[in-house]
């Protein structure tokens, strides 16, 4: 009797035990500091009088306050749309060349593979602020070789920190940086393509274009929903590069992307129940796109499958 | 009824009983501090002074032995990330002992309790500085916050030799600094006086207080601020009209090219302060020698008053266990001659005491300097025309609005008044959220 009391108790426990070291950390250091920054959010300063000396300054409770002040402050959504411009250069760019650059390494003419790939994939490894100093310094016109051979050769030199042409700056830093990381997601999908698809396309008659048009890219198409989700969340999250590229000219603003509207709000102004908000604005937002984006790519796929099933 | 006096009786009791816990918990947190400070004390001190360890030494080997006191140095980021390092520390209640606070920053440092009133331990340091430079560490009250350790005065570097090339001779008030940024212009389309630069607030700063501004002031219980005041108004207006009709340059300075254009000559002249031998060094290497330094342009030719730009001081926090010992060395380093010669050889400041600044370590100019004999002759006078400041508690949140305000407007060439104007409305803006009592 005790012992298959014990018995069936050790079976129910079994999976609670094995949960919580798993639970203790997501507790700590995932659920906590995301909690602190909600409670931080809803709270602010209250300070009385000339605010000097102690106790002169108190934590209250703000409520909605600082999402109110934070929605309606109209940099937050100029932030926004700097970023959403920013965006719809960057993700179609960089994965349209990733596409193509695994599409290419894949096919079987290409020649010098390995290297290649690596050549593409190395400026990933390249760290976000150093690839950004780099560019940074090649955009200035008073100390990069570009603009030297483009005044020798007479030809017009745009300014790359100004006005369009820092949306083009800034993307192609991120497209340097993350076309080789997406170029190796989409490569390794394609060569988990079994040999006989091709085989069969061939003896069908397939071109090498239409066996990448259409037997390549739709089997690819997770990959492609998978890149195209991280590409999103990176660029709503942009952060470093025009962070450094802020010292080198008037056009980058202390606000230019919300994070750096939230950066500026806790440690340019002190103020981090101002940031927190901001903080959890930005992540909410990020999750409705990224996960209506990847619900919307689902429903999507299940309908083709059903129709598939169906034929 | 009975019951209810009874009742109320009772309350009373307890709360003098608080009351009495709280005054009994002050006196034993006071009692603590004296305690500690005959014991040795063992002290941290956040700084970003080069060198500081070496002078530091001078003090643990010498009057720190004697009285048990030792420090030790860590170094930090400067100005305002080191701000936000000692509030995140203080909030913590883990701050250091000692920090170095530039003079725009105590007030927000106050404002958070996070600095020490040593107005009792500061002993006679105050007759060792001049009265401005002084009243920045009281914040205008009977309170000491801190112990003035270095001065920015503002000052006029111009190329020397270029100078001459272009017959141009050194602007004595504004105007002619405006007719000499034009005259240059006309000589040369590509060489440029200098820059309006929006990425230091404290440059800005130092002209306006120069014009005779004072952004934060108090009246009774409410700050004013007069950011958007005549005399900052009358700065801003004159840089915006020499952007607008481009007879300066507008791009931020420390860029490369903005290094490029001092070391070749594409920029002949600075606004800065005493320390821009040290900026110049790195900056344009190639023109040693080259450079020579004059008073600030005047408002008016019957003036001579100057701005200042920089400049820290030292503070003990309000988390320190040993506010005494502490204070006694943020006195020792910022008034003994040991010290402040070997704060200037080490660290390269410029003392904010008086009698330092003619001290030895000041006979010989710096090497940038080996052409201009009485640089630091020069350097003292103007110091002592250095117009007084006036701080207020968020001064961090005027220096961000000023750099995404003027910036934007400097590269727009656009209304700078209207840049000033958002500068004056997000400062009060903020005051009024944090609670301050603003007067309008």
């Amino acid at each position: 009797m005790t012992s298959a009391r014990r018995k069936s108790y050790g079976v129910k426990g079994a999976p609670y035990a094995f949960l919580f070291p798993a639970t203790i950390l997501f507790a700590l250091f995932f659920a906590l500091p995301i909690g602190y920054a909600v409670w931080l959010s809803l709270h602010k300063v209250q300070v009385k009088g000339l605010g000097l000396g102690s106790g002169a300054r108190q934590e209250v409770w703000a409520g909605v306050e600082n999402y109110t002040d934070a929605l309606t402050d109209s940099e937050l959504l100029a932030g926004a749309l700097r970023v959403l411009g920013y965006g719809a250069i960057v993700v179609p760019v960089m994965l349209g060349l990733a596409l193509v650059f695994a599409l290419m390494l894949d096919s079987d003419k290409v020649r010098l593979a390995p290297f290649t790939r690596l050549a593409i994939f190395l400026p990933y490894a390249v760290p976000g602020v150093v690839a950004a100093l780099l560019w940074g310094f090649l955009y200035l016109p008073d100390v990069s070789p570009f603009y030297f051979v483009l005044e020798r050769l007479g030809l017009p030199q745009p300014d790359l920190l100004d006005g369009g042409g820092l949306y083009a700056a800034l993307s192609n830093i991120a497209i340097w940086g993350g076309t080789g990381f997406n170029m190796i997601v989409i490569y390794t999908s394609l060569q988990a393509i079994p040999a006989e698809v091709y085989e069969a396309a061939k003896l069908d008659g397939a071109t090498p274009l239409q066996i990448a048009l259409k037997i390549k890219i739709p089997m690819v198409a997770p990959s492609l929903v998978l890149t195209f989700f991280f590409s999103i969340i990176a660029t709503l999250q942009v952060f470093s590069e025009p962070t450094t590229l802020k010292p080198l000219t008037n056009s980058v603003s202390t606000t230019w992307s919300p994070l750096m509207k939230v950066h500026r709000d806790a440690f340019g102004e002190g103020d981090i129940y101002s940031a927190a908000a901001g903080a959890v604005i930005i992540a909410v937002a990020t999750l409705v796109l990224s996960f209506g984006f990847l619900r919307a790519a689902n429903s999507r796929n299940k309908r083709y499958d059903s129709q598939g099933a169906a034929r | 009824m009975p019951n209810i006096t009874k009742h109320r009786r009772f309350v009373a009791t307890a709360v003098v009983v608080a009351l009495g816990a709280t005054t009994l918990a002050a006196c034993g947190g006071s009692d603590d501090d004296s305690e500690a400070q005959s014991g040795p004390a063992k002290l941290t001190y956040w700084t970003w002074t080069p060198g500081m360890d070496k002078v530091v030494d001078l003090w643990n080997k010498g009057p720190g032995k004697e009285q048990q006191i030792t420090v030790t140095v860590k170094k930090q980021a400067s100005g305002d990330t080191l701000v936000t390092k000692i509030l995140t520390a203080h909030k913590a209640g883990k701050g250091p002992d000692l920090v170095q606070a530039e003079y725009q920053a105590l007030p927000t440092l106050v404002s958070n309790d996070a600095v020490a009133d040593i107005a009792d331990e500061a002993g006679d340091a105050k007759s060792k500085f001049a009265d401005g430079v002084w009243q920045q560490t009281t914040l205008g009250s009977d309170a000491v916050y801190a112990i003035p350790q270095d001065i920015g005065p503002m000052m006029f570097y111009y190329r020397d030799d270029l100078f001459k090339k272009y017959d141009l001779t050194v602007p004595k008030t504004w105007d002619e600094f405006a007719e000499t940024a034009r005259k240059l212009k006309k000589e040369d389309a590509d060489v440029d006086l200098t820059t309006f630069s929006a990425n230091d607030s404290g440059l800005f700063a130092g002209l306006a207080q120069q014009a005779g501004a004072e952004w934060w002031t108090t009246e009774g219980q409410k700050w004013k601020v007069g950011i958007d005041d005549a005399a900052t108004q009358k700065v801003a207006d004159f840089w915006g009209g020499l952007v607008k009709e481009g007879a300066i340059d507008n791009q931020p300075m420390y860029t490369p090219a903005w290094n490029k254009a001092l070391n070749t000559g594409k920029q002949i002249a600075w606004v800065s302060a005493v320390w821009a031998p040290g900026t110049l060094t790195t900056a344009a290497p190639d023109t040693q020698g080259k450079w020579k330094v004059a008073p600030l342009p005047q408002w008016s030719s019957s003036e001579n008053t100057t701005g200042s730009w920089g400049g820290s001081s030292t503070a003990v926090t309000t988390d320190s266990k040993n506010k005494g010992a502490a204070a006694k060395f943020a006195a020792w380093l910022n008034t003994d001659p040991e010290a402040l010669t070997a704060l200037a050889k080490e660290g390269g400041i410029y003392p904010a005491a008086t009698t330092a600044q003619t001290s030895d370590a000041f006979t010989e100019p710096p090497a940038f300097f080996s052409n201009q004999a009485d640089f630091y002759t020069t350097a003292s006078e103007i110091a002592k025309t250095t117009a007084p400041s006036a701080w207020g508690p968020n001064v961090n949140v005027a220096y961000t609005t000023f750099k995404d305000a003027f910036g934007a407007a400097a590269k727009d060439k656009s209304d700078f008044g209207a840049a000033l104007k958002s500068m004056q409305d997000d400062t009060v803006a903020d005051m009024k959220k944090q609670g301050f009592e603003v007067a309008e």
